[in-house]
């Protein structure tokens, strides 16, 4: 499926950079508790070493959470309003639920990483480059710089971790039965 | 600087159980749980409130993963316990959660009166053409060339069409949904909850155990170009020449739910008895 | 013509003719004018298997003692006209008392029943009736064999005013045209009535449905089978009035299911079926067992296997209700023992059911549940049982908590805090799925233990008498049995009569205790295999001689048939 930008008319200055925060906030903890399941999922089914990488980046998803709070000086976390859900798809910064296999290695991981902050860099970009209320541009142009250090930074991570060989996949045993 | 009004006074998170779903990594079954709480966080409910009843498969999995009352019965029987429960109890909210194993082949009778009975129930099957849960074998809508150990080379059956059967039985509401889309298949639960009487939405939702080809269904999926109709001709027409992932809400019916007990009682049982005195 | 007859106890007759004739109408008729005169009564039917148009009996038996087995030979056969009711001879025995009441432009009586030695005499039924406008003659037959067991007259024309739609006038007209053939004809009569306690006019599958809303169910659903249907039309007006609910379900699968979902959300729930049904509802009994869902189910036992003799009686789906659920699954399994007991039998199934969070089936029959009744107005059965609730506290809350009884209570949909998924997999305290040895262990051990530390009371089974012969039976055979000891009695021979109700749990201990002192068991059961005598071993609760008296349907024991084996048998 395609991704949905959100489905918002401009607001005024003021409410309309608040309205973006939130929204990047709401992004970065639907990032935070896809890849918090993808780790408890992996731990599951005992591929502990994926499990943990994930887990990692769901740490590191959390600091940028924290950023925008310290910023807009919310004392905690709200809880997020419901009106705030994306209206079509995910959001750009959350990894999709079918893309993770029970023998995945580190490196899946990260390309599934990657290409979270590629879009999340894309859209904070779209927005930087809009007709949005200055505040709204510049706050953008932030985010997308952080998404940016985090692309570069998967990108040596993905350089440090071995390329999956061909039949990564295979598994001697038949799938079990449970009921 | 105040956070956000919080309008829902629970999340997603809350409708969930701390126990750990035992689902393939990939599977879609994963989104469909994480669009049940997203939608019942939209719907402004209480988890105690809110019911998920499901038969035996994968998918009927669900309601233990949920922190809302479950039922997990007997294979194919969802809708029955779902529709005892609703009509005994018209306060609670109920999800019935299946399989195109479950609830088309051996739950297949089921199927068709309660989309005819019309209870206030939301059917939630999640279909990816298979059973997983007995190691792929075909279900009703695998592609009749499938091969399996079960079937080689195929059944050669063609497929059935859950969403014509529903229209036809009487089903009030009808709706596709893809499980690679959670927010959007959060926002159809929640909007086949709304609708009054029997909700039937079928999630495409792929097994990428036995049917790892299915990951490709992300390409696929589409939000359906039209509007909802409340013409089951109209419908009919669409689900019959659709291409089969059509996304969205096809048809909102407009019949009433079904009546559902818990009147007020005009006598007690020993009233009854006169019926009997000589 | 004979002489004056001597006033019986009891008196038997059958009303028969072909579709149209409206023997039922007459039969039903007779029933409450037997009961208006004071008398008990019950009335049975037989059918051929037309659904329109066919051959039909109504059999009556009239008494001035409480009792619902049918006697021995059958006093009056009257008929309408003769075609087909051939058929029913086995069910219909007489004998060269008997009477043979025929319509001389019908035919002569079927040789059949002619061989039994039985009187004929002619009664021009059709030709009677011509002799007042819209009279029927089912109704000259009405006044007719009211007349020769010595119903007043006036308790036949009540009960036509009280219960004819309409042709009230003609019917009383008939009634006494009736009446006044009957002096030529002989007599029958009844000894006078010997009580005159509150009576019901009732079958036993009204009786059922009554016993389940008192015992509170409040939702059913169920698919129509006979012989069971009666129960639910009679329920589905009733629960409207009690505040429940009645789906009819698309078939028994769906039946079984929804009565499990009202009941885990908290509505004590019945569904009603015979032996196809059942069948088909096992696998769902089972879910019921593991989740601890309480639920009702009444099977008005038919003829099997398979579709068998749908319309006839037979105590052979007692191994199914006993044994039919796969794996270890310890329910309940009640009988009534007459047709007045299937209330207070269901509603003390309820109680069962609902206070020990397991499924219960009540092994109801044919014979009882369209069997229809003048009995005394029973007493309830006084034991509430009901289902505990889980209330909150205690956290955190642990459905399938083990406890030294066995009973954990039940959090209802709604109260929050305390969510649990009612599952048939094998599950943990909480509830969560477990493939643990430990856990299955522990959680076999809480089901068993709950059904086996239950103390049935009283009503665990009817034991009367004394004696070292004794019968041990269940369901529609005891008001036979009850009958035949009677009379061995009479003959100088005691016996007991031991009439198990609660059949699952078993209750060896009480029988042991109650056949203390006996060296000779029969068992009396209505099926092929003998499926209570194996029963009955299985549990070691029989010592001493034991002999089998079984038969399967459509017939029911008669007393006649158990009073010979007695006799022979504290002779030999």
């Amino acid at each position: 499926m395609r991704k949905h930008p959100p489905r918002r008319s401009p607001k005024p200055e003021s409410g309309a950079y608040e309205e973006f925060m939130s929204r990047a906030y709401t992004m970065e903890i639907e990032a935070i508790e896809r890849y918090a399941q993808f780790a408890e999922q992996l731990d599951t089914h005992n591929n502990r070493e994926v499990a943990n990488l994930f887990r990692k980046l769901s740490q590191i998803e959390t600091l940028h959470a924290k950023r925008i709070l310290d910023e807009m000086r919310w004392p905690s976390m709200p809880a997020l309003p419901a009106a705030y859900a994306w209206e079509g798809a995910e959001g750009p910064e959350t990894a999709p639920f079918g893309d993770l296999h029970y023998l995945m290695q580190p490196y899946h991981a990260l390309e599934i990483a990657l290409q979270c902050e590629s879009q999340a860099q894309q859209y904070y970009e779209s927005i930087a480059a809009s007709k949005a209320p200055r505040r709204v541009r510049a706050a953008a142009a932030e985010m997308a710089e952080e998404e940016r250090e985090h692309v570069r930074l998967i990108r040596d991570w993905l350089k440090k971790v071995p390329k999956p060989g061909a039949g990564w996949d295979r598994d001697p045993d038949p799938p079990s039965m449970s009921e | 600087m105040n956070a956000p009004q919080v309008i829902a006074s629970l999340t997603a998170k809350d409708f969930k159980s701390d126990y750990k779903p035992v689902w393939c990594p990939g599977c879609g079954d994963y989104s469909v749980l994480s669009a049940v709480t997203k939608a019942l966080a939209m719907l402004n409910l209480r988890p105690e409130n809110v019911a998920v009843v499901s038969g035996i498969g994968c998918s009927s999995r669900i309601p233990a993963y949920t922190a809302c009352y479950g039922f997990h019965g007997v294979h194919g029987r969802s809708l029955p316990a779902a529709t005892g429960l609703k009509v005994a109890r018209p306060d609670l909210t109920v999800l019935v959660a299946s399989g195109d194993g479950d609830g088309y082949s051996i739950g297949g009778n089921h199927f068709l009166h309660a989309c005819r009975r019309n209870v206030d129930l939301t059917y939630i099957v999640m279909d990816n053409h298979v059973y997983g849960m007995t190691k792929g074998q075909p279900s009703p809508t695998t592609e009749p060339d499938w091969s399996s150990k079960l079937a080689p080379g195929g059944t050669g059956l063609r497929e059935f069409h859950p969403l014509v059967i529903a229209l036809a039985s009487g089903a009030n509401f009808i709706a596709r949904a893809f499980s690679g889309d959670p927010n959007g298949t959060a926002n159809l639960i929640a909007e086949a909850v709304r609708h009054p009487g029997f909700s039937f939405l079928e999630v495409l939702s792929p097994c990428v155990t036995f049917r790892p080809e299915q990951r490709q269904w992300k390409h696929r999926a589409h939000p359906a170009p039209v509007a909802p109709t409340d013409d089951p001709v109209r419908a009919a027409r669409r689900i019959l020449t659709d291409d089969g992932f059509n996304i969205g809400v096809l048809f909102r019916g407009k019949r009433p739910a079904f009546k559902a007990g818990g009147a007020t009682p005009t006598h007690s049982p020993d009233d009854l008895a006169a019926g009997f005195s000589i | 013509m004979p002489g004056m007859e001597k006033a019986r106890a009891s008196v038997s007759l059958a009303l028969a003719g072909s579709g149209g004739a409206g023997v039922m109408t007459a039969g039903n008729l007779l029933l409450e004018a037997a009961a208006h005169a004071g008398y008990y009564a019950l009335m049975t039917r037989t059918s051929g298997p037309q659904i329109r148009g066919g051959e039909a009996a109504a059999m009556l038996r009239v008494s001035n003692f409480p009792g619902d087995g049918q006697d021995d030979r059958f006093q009056i056969l009257a008929a309408i006209d003769w075609q087909n009711v051939a058929r029913f001879a086995a069910e219909i025995p007489l004998d060269g008392s008997s009477l043979i009441l025929g319509d001389p432009s019908q035919g002569a009586p079927p040789e059949v029943f002619t061989r039994s030695g039985a009187r004929c005499a002619a009664v021009p039924f059709k030709d009677l009736a011509k002799q007042h406008k819209d009279a029927w003659p089912n109704m000259i037959a009405l006044g007719v064999l009211g007349a020769l067991i010595g119903l007043p007259a006036e308790s036949l024309e009540r009960a036509v005013t009280k219960s004819m739609k309409k042709g009230v006038e003609a019917g009383i007209a008939a009634v006494r045209i009736g009446i006044a053939q009957a002096a030529a004809l002989g007599a029958f009569p009844l000894a006078k009535p010997l009580s005159s306690t509150p009576r019901w006019l009732i079958t036993g599958n009204e009786a059922a449905g009554f016993g389940a809303l008192r015992g509170g169910v409040r939702f059913v659903a169920a698919y129509p089978i006979t012989p069971a249907t009666e129960l639910l039309e009679w329920l589905a007006p009733a629960l409207v009035k009690v505040g429940g609910t009645m789906v009819q379900a698309e078939d028994e699968l769906a039946s079984i299911n929804m009565i499990l979902g009202a009941s885990y959300g908290g509505v004590p729930a019945l569904t009603a079926t015979s032996g196809p049904g059942l069948a088909l509802m096992i696998e769902a009994l089972g879910l019921g067992v593991t989740a601890e869902i309480p639920a009702i189910v009444v099977d008005v036992m038919r003829t099997g296997p398979s579709t068998g003799i749908a319309t006839k009686s037979e105590q052979s789906d007692l191994n199914l209700a006993l044994y039919g659920l796969h794996g270890d699954a310890p329910h309940i399994v009640v009988a009534p023992n007459s047709l007045i007991d299937c209330a207070a039998t269901t509603e003390w199934a309820v109680g069962l059911a609902e206070s020990l969070q397991v499924p219960a089936i009540v092994l109801s029959d044919q014979y009882f549940g369209q069997a229809r009744g003048v009995v005394d107005v029973p007493q309830r059965n006084g034991s509430a049982r009901t289902r505990s609730v889980a209330d909150g506290t205690g956290e955190p809350y642990q459905r399938y908590a083990i406890n030294a009884s066995g009973i954990s209570p039940m959090a209802l949909p709604g109260a929050p805090g305390m969510a649990y998924t009612a599952d048939g997999l094998e599950h943990n305290e909480r509830g969560t799925p477990s493939s643990q040895a430990a856990d299955h262990s522990a959680q076999m051990d809480k089901r068993a233990r709950k059904v086996a530390q239950l103390d049935p009371g009283e009503h665990w089974a009817s034991v009367e008498g004394d004696g070292e012969l004794a019968v041990v039976t269940f369901g529609s055979c005891t008001g036979p049995a009850r009958e035949a000891l009677a009379r061995a009695r009479a003959d100088g021979v005691n016996a007991r009569l031991i009439s198990l109700r609660m059949l699952s749990p078993a209750q060896p201990e009480r029988l042991t205790r109650a056949l203390d002192g006996v060296s000779r068991v029969l068992v009396v059961e209505q099926n092929h295999s003998g499926q209570f005598l194996r029963y009955l071993r299985a549990e070691g609760a029989l010592s001493g001689e034991v002999k089998s008296l079984r038969r399967p349907g459509p017939l029911p024991f008669r007393p006649g048939e158990i009073h010979r084996e007695l006799m022979q048998w504290s002779r030999a």
